[in-house]
């Protein structure tokens, strides 16, 4: 029992990684006052190039930064769009996510040939598993050990990287100097504007973060946790992130504990023993819409008011403009 | 004091064919308070936006401290000495009073140094001009007058000389305006420049050294505020005579028109917007409801109009007994017998992408004579509308304008001519000179007293003081959404009504 807990966690941590990525790149963004959906498409985009860039240089890590260069790419698009040409922010990021959705599928079609898929990848092309100092000595520690050997070590250095960005993502945003004037422009721009600060610059700064951390997400599918890139691979995840960045409150930390409680439903679906202990009282078709929309359903559940109301940065959505 | 802080020399600007200032020149001493004074649209705010880099100038020069500067950003007018509290504060509310005055001044990458140098530098700053505020509040728990403290703390903070206030008594009661002008002083004493934007005469008479006055976008005259008085300044600010006083007979009240009893309103947010209201108005009198905005009598308005259902406490209107469970919705209320001009025009009065004529009979479309047997009957709507905007005195009296195209006074105008004309029983006004220049006041105001003369019952909702104690024959005092007291508009006296704007009442005071 104590094992299938630890492997269910372990199994959490895995799946959650490119909600936490997305989540934090959405923080940036919305906290400067940019709205984005288009964290879907930055995530597929990201996907198809690290995989596309692991097969050609046969490295993870130019796969990775490839998928860092689209996600900067896509959200540079939305803020010339949004900011610069105070474009709608909510259309700008639907084109951008159908725009990847279609993109990726003819570029795998005409590059590789297999039905919108890019190749196997080796595993020298991609990120591997990670075995932290120490780990198998301290195997047979009850509980300490088993936790260190289970669940923090032995991940993909994905893993790690989406972890340690939470805490550097919390720190920017609220202890340091950019924090504030990103905060401050999401809030209240004009105010920003009279401090002698330009809004559209620190507006595309957060967006240059945004693409970086989104694109990340994408890379974590494909040269990760999959070894291939396949048609509709984020398959809503960039949704899912969205939404538990609104549930944390747009705040880094509650952010990701939405994203791990998401990422806990989706284990649990994977494993077949609980899913079995739950079958009894569910029948099993239901059981697996259930907890395919069950996000989205505690989502609603949250937002109604039972971790209080999530309140948007004021200026969330609206172009900056000096004119009335 | 010979100095010269800030010179202006025929500054121009255009926003399309809209001439905003035309040629104006401007000294201004430092070490003095100067008052710019002017209607709404005379070109104030468009003058004080240049200065601080908000917008640039056509054409023109300004020199500051003597040196010819060019100003093209807020930073450059920062760097300038020059340093600016908007009407509307351009503060965030969700941050700290020190975060706000950090915000822009921040260096390096880590924000605790920045802000230990700050906080110091703020209590400084505090003890010097007497500004007190307490940096660790977060400003929306602020009242206004103590976030408008934080406005002038920032721009000192920011090494400002040169002050400019943009309507700063707008949002202020009579007493946080009098804490404000002893600041203003104290700072003069000290050797800063103060710049002084309003509509107000009383405050220029009360606190300026020089004033300048402006007029359709041009300076039209300059006086040394001793030498020069409100009559005076009033002329030149409109160009012609101008009655300060509202000439009118006393108030022959009739039988309750509108009796409100025990009304209670919570909002969507659950806050209590109305506590408790009871009052009465008759026919043939004027009550004003007097408050600084936002202490409940916007939603007081709502209610008793039928925008917004109420919660305790009933409306009783030409006999008609409104409760929490017998509704009437703003449709209702108006075949009830009201007329109703809201406090936002563009927001409530009118759609401002239709036609005069469209705007005109809104709310009243149903109206009979309005309508032919299938479709609108057009001719006699666009005729009808001509007469009621010859009437009064709607400029351009063209029924095909589009709403937005009027200024202000005339949108205003518009509302009050559709209000008006319908012969309501009871008339329901909400700040209906806001944003409105002096001439479209003389002439609102004269209309509403003739409606009062004609047997109407008028209840009036301003945060212009001067107004209700103009227009009003019995005055409630708004606070916190409770009625403070009630006074008769003769023996009305400023001070008294000012603390109970302020909350305080007759017995503790």
């Amino acid at each position: 029992m104590w094992t299938d807990v630890l492997l269910i966690l372990d199994a959490t941590l895995r799946i959650s990684v490119p909600f936490v990525l997305a989540a934090m790149g959405g923080i940036f963004a919305e906290r400067s006052g940019v709205i984005d959906f288009g964290l879907e498409g930055k995530m597929l985009g990201g996907a198809f190039v690290a995989a596309t860039v692991a097969h050609l240089t046969q490295s993870a890590w130019w796969g990775l930064l490839g998928s860092i260069g689209i996600g900067i790419i896509f959200s540079m698009i939305h803020g010339y769009a949004s900011v610069s040409k105070r474009g709608n922010q909510v259309v700008s990021c639907v084109a951008i996510n159908i725009f990847a959705m279609g993109l990726t599928v003819v570029l795998a079609n005409a590059w590789f040939h297999m039905g919108g898929k890019t190749p196997q990848l080796p595993k020298e092309a991609r990120f591997m598993s990670i075995e932290l100092p120490f780990a198998e000595e301290f195997r047979n520690i009850p509980i300490i050990g088993e936790i260190y050997y289970e669940l923090i070590s032995g991940h993909n250095a994905l893993v790690y990287i989406a972890f340690i960005a939470v805490p550097i993502t919390a720190w920017v945003v609220f202890k340091s100097s950019f924090g504030l004037r990103l905060r401050a422009t999401g809030e209240n721009p004009l105010a920003v504007d009279t401090t002698g600060i330009s809004v559209n610059k620190t507006r595309y700064q957060a967006l240059i973060l945004n693409g970086i951390l989104g694109g990340m997400s994408g890379a974590y599918l494909s040269t990760a946790h999959l070894a291939f890139f396949v048609k509709d691979m984020s398959a809503g995840k960039g949704y899912i992130a969205l939404a538990a960045m609104i549930v944390g409150k747009w705040r880094p930390y509650p952010a990701m504990f939405a994203c791990l409680l998401f990422s806990f439903l989706f284990a649990i679906k994977d494993k077949p023993e609980i899913f079995d202990l739950l079958k009894g009282i569910i029948p099993v078709k239901l059981l697996n819409s259930f907890l395919d929309m069950s996000p989205y359903i505690l989502t609603i559940i949250f937002l109604a008011g039972f971790v209080g109301k999530a309140v948007a940065p004021k200026a969330i959505g609206q172009p900056f403009s000096k004119e009335k | 004091m010979s100095t010269v802080a800030i010179e202006l020399t025929d500054i121009n600007k255009y926003f399309g064919n809209v001439c905003a200032n035309k040629d104006v020149s401007l000294k201004v001493e430092s070490g003095t308070i100067h008052g710019i004074i002017g209607e709404n649209g005379a070109g104030k705010s468009t003058l004080m936006s240049i200065l601080y880099g908000f917008y640039q100038a056509d054409s023109g020069a300004i020199a500051v401290q003597e040196k010819s500067t060019e100003i093209r950003s807020a930073h450059d007018a920062i760097a300038a000495g020059i340093g600016m509290v908007h009407q509307h504060f351009m503060l965030v509310d969700t941050f700290t009073v020190l975060e706000n005055v950090v915000l822009g001044t921040e260096t390096g990458f880590s924000l605790q140094e920045s802000m230990q140098k700050t906080e110091r530098e703020l209590q400084r700053l505090e003890k010097d001009y007497h500004l007190e505020v307490d940096i660790n509040a977060v400003i929306n728990t602020l009242p206004v007058g103590l976030q408008q403290r934080v406005e002038i703390l920032k721009a000192l903070y920011r090494g400002a000389d040169i002050l400019i206030l943009d309507e700063p008594t707008g949002v202020l009661t009579p007493q946080e305006a009098d804490h404000l002008f002893r600041i203003l002083n104290e700072l003069r004493e000290q050797g800063k420049t103060v710049i002084l934007i309003t509509h107000k005469l009383r405050e220029i008479m009360a606190i300026t050294d020089n004033v300048s006055v402006m007029r359709q976008g041009e300076m039209v005259a300059h006086r040394k505020t001793s030498e020069t008085d409100r009559e005076e300044l009033a002329e030149l600010m409109v160009g012609r005579k101008v009655l300060m006083q509202v000439d009118k007979a006393p108030a022959k009240p009739g039988s309750p028109m509108l009796t409100v009893k025990h009304l209670d309103y919570i909002d969507d947010f659950g806050v209590r917007r109305v506590k408790d209201v009871s009052f009465e108005v008759h026919c043939g009198e004027i009550v004003g409801i007097a408050g600084v905005s936002g202490n409940g009598q916007s939603e007081l308005m709502e209610v008793i109009t039928g925008i917004k259902p109420f919660q305790k406490g009933q409306i009783q209107i030409s006999g008609q007994t409104i409760t929490s469970t017998v509704r009437a919705d703003a449709a209702t209320m108006r075949r009830f017998g009201m007329a109703h001009v809201p406090e936002d025009r563009q927001r409530r009065g009118l759609v401002t992408s239709f036609s005069a004529n469209e705007n005109i009979i809104l709310g009243y479309h149903k109206n009979p004579s309005y309508n032919n047997f299938i479709e609108m009957d057009r001719d006699f709507i666009i005729q009808s509308c001509k007469k009621q905007m010859e009437h009064f005195d709607v400029r351009p009296d063209n029924p095909h304008l589009r709403a937005s195209l009027f200024s202000g006074g005339n949108q205003q105008k518009l509302v009050v001519a559709r209000e008006f004309e319908r012969d309501p029983a009871l008339l329901v006004v909400g700040q209906p000179t806001r944003g409105v220049d002096i001439g479209a006041i003389e002439f609102i105001h004269r209309q509403i007293i003739a409606m009062r003369d004609a047997g109407k019952a008028v209840l009036l909702v301003s945060v212009e003081l001067d107004e209700i104690l103009s227009l009003s024959d019995r005055i409630l005092v708004m606070f916190d959404g409770q009625i403070m007291g009630e006074i008769l508009a003769k023996d009305a006296d400023e001070r008294e009504i000012g603390l109970l704007m302020a909350g305080v009442r007759k017995e503790a005071a």
